[in-house]
Order: structure tokens, then C-alpha cells, then sequence
């Protein structure tokens, strides 16, 4: 055997080696210079060189079981690479038929719901409060089913349910009160975290599993998104297909199919991410890259004016309100982009803008949240005003610790791993603070 | 004599940070060494090594570094951090313990069921 065959049986080896997306390029060569640093030894020991081809093949272990080993290491590359080999059965139908009843239960019960509460008038209030209670445990039970959870898992996460619907629907508080509004907002998010137990099995201590979950629920709603893009256009065409001839169409088929539709979506948009079989590249984290460096620029820019011109305005809501939008859009970056980036990648321009993003926010959030606590004179706690300014102080300790973590990030002091953790940790209070929302404002408000 | 799989897989990590404890070095190199000091007697499956150091790359206990070997090829050193020394620190004073245990038990020679008879 020449060393042109050699050539050739190595490229075979390293063709059957880089199919699993496990390993990507760097690894692969890695890998291919051990290979040949084994075979040029033992051929310098007087083996042919095709027996030391075997042996040094052997040595390195049965491609699988090597693969095997990368992914368990590698999981988000995984993820990024939507090639998750094995489940092309496990995948294939149960999940899918569940994928279809899950779907139809939840457009059912939707339309159930609608017509209970729409009666003979305008449609009663706890409609729009229960909207996440009626669709997302359908969800957690389809994930719950899929993935064969222990009972006892399913048991804790009903009760969990259960009691937020009680609680959410017992206590007594004034129809359009702005506790009711405040749990619209509110009860869909605690529900997403028992969509996250159920997602991961019950398994969700571990950072890295979170992280899964976090990177599932970025895929997710941009599914959603395009799912619902989709919809309007249908429903606007129908619309305007059938009015000519039915008039009043329209209005029909906003009833009776929006609802479902965007009931069902849910369900079939988180079956999709699961599925997704190479349909669209991870786009969480590309949509990040893009945005990360504009974000930073109006951070900058916002810090800068609100400096020099000073802020003179009263307490407002709607602002504060607003600047809890920016800071959750600022976590969604940071946490996103660190989904994406090679943990053994080396700190770069990313990271720097990343840290003037996360500054700049920090700084007008302060700057903005202790001008209007000095102007306030009588500082009336309304529950609105009491959500909007928890949710700030619950997202400036997040950004803070991001902020801590990616200083030594960027000065290499600390990996990425760090950051992740941080983040990872930081989500039961997340959880936590939704809990409060919707479990302890009502009852506190309603007796005051 | 074959080591036990579990065993080998958890003197991994410490076997790897004192190698590159001694000096710099990569995969291949280190795969030498730990025959060299086993005499052979630790068989480990050459590919298994490179997801350990990534991972040791990963939680910062070790950084990386390409360059190339002689021949021309690409390869990839790895070398110990601060925190690997950290790392490195703690098994050992774990390892001694086991040993510390297992010796009360089998004697300081370590010749096992020989050395109770003898006595």
C-alpha cells in the first residue's frame, strides 16, 4: 500500500468521522494529525502500512463510539447544527400523532372556552386572564407524554396548575382591575417554567439543561412568529374571498378560526423546534449576532442624552414599563448570544459589544428608575406600579451579574461557562417573581 | 491486568492536569505518557481523550493553543491554567484519601490478601 492509499483511507476515515456534526472542522483535524502521528510510528516500528492504518484506526476508537463521546461534550453544537442523528424514528410518529391531538385538544378547548365566555354579550374578562392557563398545560402534557415522564412528575406539575387556576380564578378582585390585567401578563410566563420542568423530564437542574430550554423557547417563538405570519395571511385572503358572497364572513372566521389557529400554534410550533429536520438554520442566535452591535449603539447613544440633558419628567408608568422592556431585551441578547458562542472561543469584539450593551442599559436604568423615585411625592404603590418596578430591580440584579461576568470574561479571567451559569441560575427567580405576580398581588390587593 | 472502565474514567481528569502540570503538551503526547507511566496496563480508547480536554477547555482549567508538529501538521497544545492547578489541587487531596482508606485496609505495601495472611 502506498502513501497515496493511505491518503485516501484517512479521508475516508475523516469523511465517516465529520458526518456526525458532533465534530466540526478543528476537531476533525485534530483528530486526523493523532491518526497520522500513530500510523507514521508504527510504520517507523516495521509494520506495513495498511496494518498500521487498522491499528491506528482501532486505537482511536469506533467512529461512533468516538461521535458518541463529542456530542455528550458538544451538545449545542447540536443544537446549532439541527442534526440530532438518532430520533429520526424515536420522532417519527408518536410524536407526531401526539403532536396532533395535543394540537386539536388545545384548539377545542379554546372554542369551548370562547363560546362559555362570550354567552349572549361582549366576552367575559377571565378569557383573556386564562388564555395561558387553557393552552399551556396542553403543551407541558405533551411534552410530559412524549417523553414518558414518571408519574409523580406529572402529578407535581397538575397540582402546581391547579393551583394557579384556583387561586387566579377564586379570589375575588374587580372586573378590568388592574390585578387581572397584571395576571394576563404574568400567569402565561409562570406556566412557561412548568413547560420547562415538563420539557426537560424534570431534569432541570443542571445549567446545561436550562440552557436547552432556553435555547427551545427562543426557537419556539420564532416559530410562533412565522406560524402566525402565515395565519394572518390566510385569514386576511379568506376574508376577502368570502365576503362577496357571505357578507359577515369575516368576522366568522375570526371567531371561530383565529382562536383555535393560534391555540393550536403553540403546540405545533414547539413540535416543529423539536422536528425541525434542517427546515430553517437556528435563528435565535443569528437574529442576536445582528442585533447585539445596534442594540449597543442605541444603548450608547440613549445613555449619553439622558446624561447630559438630565430627565425631567414625573413618575410614569408607561416609561418605566418601557425600560422593563429594555432590559428583558438586552437579557434575551446576552443569554442568546452566549448560547451561540464556542465556549473555548477566545474573547472577542462580541463580547466587548456585548459588555457596552449591558452598560449602557445598567446605566440609563439607574439613571432613569432613581430620577423618577426622586420626583415622585406621593408614591402610591399600585400594583401596576409595583409589577413594573419589581420586574426592573429583577432584571438590573440579572444585567449587574451578566455585567460582572463578562468583565472577567473579556479580560480573561473567567470562561463563558461562567456567564452561562449565571444566567442558567438566575432563571427560578424568574419563575419566582411571576409566582408572586400571580399568586400573592391578588391576595394582597383584594384585602386592600 | 485490566483497570476497572469506571475507574479509568474518573483518574482521567487528575491524570490529564498533572501531565500537562509537567509541561505543555497534546493529545497524542499525552496518550504516550500515561502508557509510559501505567506500563501499559491503562488501556483507553485514544479518541475518548480529545472530548476530556475539550471539556477541561471548556470549564477553564486548561487553554489552547494551535501550532504544528514537525511534519507540518496541524496540532493542537494544550496547556494547564490557574484554575486547572486549582482543579488538580483538590483531586489529589481526594485521591489521597482514597488511597489513605484503602491502604489502612490492605497494608502499606498494597500486596492485598498476602500481607493479612503473613501477619
Amino acid at each position: 500500500m502506498s502513501a497515496m492509499d493511505v491518503d485516501t483511507r484517512v479521508a475516508e476515515w475523516r469523511a465517516a468521522l465529520t458526518k456526525s456534526r458532533a465534530i466540526d472542522v478543528a476537531d476533525a483535524d485534530e483528530l486526523e494529525t493523532h491518526l497520522r502521528d500513530q500510523i507514521d510510528e508504527l510504520t517507523a516500528a516495521g509494520l506495513a502500512d495498511d496494518e498500521a492504518f487498522l491499528i491506528a484506526v482501532k486505537r482511536l476508537g469506533e467512529v461512533n463510539a468516538v461521535t458518541a463521546e463529542f456530542a455528550r461534550e458538544h451538545g449545542d453544537r447540536l443544537w446549532r447544527q439541527l442534526v440530532i442523528a438518532p430520533p429520526a424514528r424515536e420522532i417519527g410518529r408518536s410524536t407526531f400523532t401526539a403532536m396532533l391531538v395535543a394540537a386539536g385538544l388545545a384548539a377545542v378547548v379554546i372554542q369551548v372556552a370562547r363560546l362559555l365566555a362570550e354567552g349572549d354579550g361582549p366576552i367575559a374578562p377571565w378569557f383573556v386572564r386564562d388564555l395561558g392557563l387553557l393552552v399551556l398545560p396542553i403543551l407541558a402534557g405533551y411534552f410530559l407524554w412524549v417523553r414518558r415522564a414518571p408519574l409523580r412528575l406529572v402529578l407535581m406539575l397538575a397540582a402546581i396548575v391547579t393551583l394557579l387556576g384556583v387561586v387566579v380564578n377564586v379570589l375575588p378582585f374587580p372586573v378590568a382591575s388592574q390585578t387581572s390585567m397584571l395576571i394576563s401578563l404574568y400567569l402565561p410566563v409562570a406556566l412557561w417554567f412548568v413547560v420547562g420542568v415538563a420539557y426537560l423530564r424534570g431534569e432541570a437542574g443542571s445549567s446545561r439543561s436550562r440552557m436547552d430550554f432556553v435555547r427551545f423557547t427562543g426557537e419556539w417563538a420564532i416559530y410562533y412568529v412565522l406560524i402566525a405570519l402565515g395565519g394572518a395571511v390566510l385569514l386576511g385572503l379568506s376574508g376577502l374571498v368570502l365576503t362577496p358572497i357571505i357578507p359577515g364572513a369575516m368576522s366568522d372566521v375570526l371567531a371561530w378560526v383565529m382562536p383555535s389557529g393560534a391555540a393550536a400554534a403553540v403546540v405545533v410550533a414547539a413540535w416543529l423546534v423539536e422536528a425541525k429536520k434542517s427546515v430553517i438554520e437556528n435563528l435565535a442566535p443569528v437574529l442576536t449576532a445582528i442585533f447585539t452591535p445596534l442594540f449597543a449603539a442605541m444603548l450608547l447613544v440613549a445613555a449619553t442624552v439622558y446624561l447630559v440633558n438630565g430627565i425631567g419628567r414625573d413618575f410614569d408608568r408607561d416609561l418605566l414599563l418601557a425600560f422593563d422592556a429594555l432590559l428583558l431585551v438586552v437579557v434575551g441578547l446576552v443569554v442568546y448570544g452566549i448560547s451561540a458562542r464556542d465556549a473555548r472561543a477566545k474573547p472577542g469584539l462580541a463580547d466587548a459589544m456585548r459588555l457596552v450593551a449591558i452598560v449602557a442599559a445598567i446605566v440609563l436604568d439607574v439613571l432613569v428608575v432613581t430620577s423618577m423615585f426622586a420626583r415622585v411625592g406621593d408614591l402610591g404603590f399600585t400594583p401596576n406600579r409595583l409589577a413594573a418596578l419589581g420586574l426592573n430591580l429583577v432584571l438590573l440584579v440579572n444585567l449587574m451579574g451578566t455585567a460582572w461576568f463578562t468583565v472577567r470574561l473579556v479580560a480573561r479571567r473567567a470562561t463563558v461557562a461562567a456567564t452561562e451559569r449565571w444566567q442558567t441560575g438566575y432563571l427560578p427567580v424568574f419563575a419566582a417573581w411571576s409566582l408572586v405576580v400571580v399568586l400573592v398581588f391578588p391576595a394582597v390587593f383584594a384585602l386592600a | 491486568m485490566n483497570v476497572d472502565k469506571d475507574l479509568v474514567a474518573a483518574m482521567s481528569t487528575p491524570l490529564v492536569l498533572a501531565i500537562l502540570a509537567e509541561a505543555t503538551s497534546y493529545g497524542y503526547a499525552i496518550l504516550k505518557r500515561v502508557r509510559e507511566l501505567s506500563a501499559g496496563e491503562l488501556e483507553w480508547t485514544d479518541g475518548m481523550l480529545y472530548p476530556l480536554l475539550h471539556r477541561l477547555e471548556r470549564l477553564g482549567h486548561i487553554s489552547a493553543e494551535w501550532g504544528s508538529s514537525p511534519e507540518g501538521r496541524r496540532r493542537k497544545y494544550y496547556a494547564i491554567t490557574e484554575s486547572g492547578r486549582g482543579a488538580l489541587a483538590e483531586q489529589r487531596r481526594q485521591w489521597a484519601t482514597a488511597n489513605r482508606t484503602l491502604g489502612g485496609l490492605w497494608g502499606p505495601g498494597g500486596a492485598g490478601f498476602g500481607v493479612a495472611v503473613g501477619a
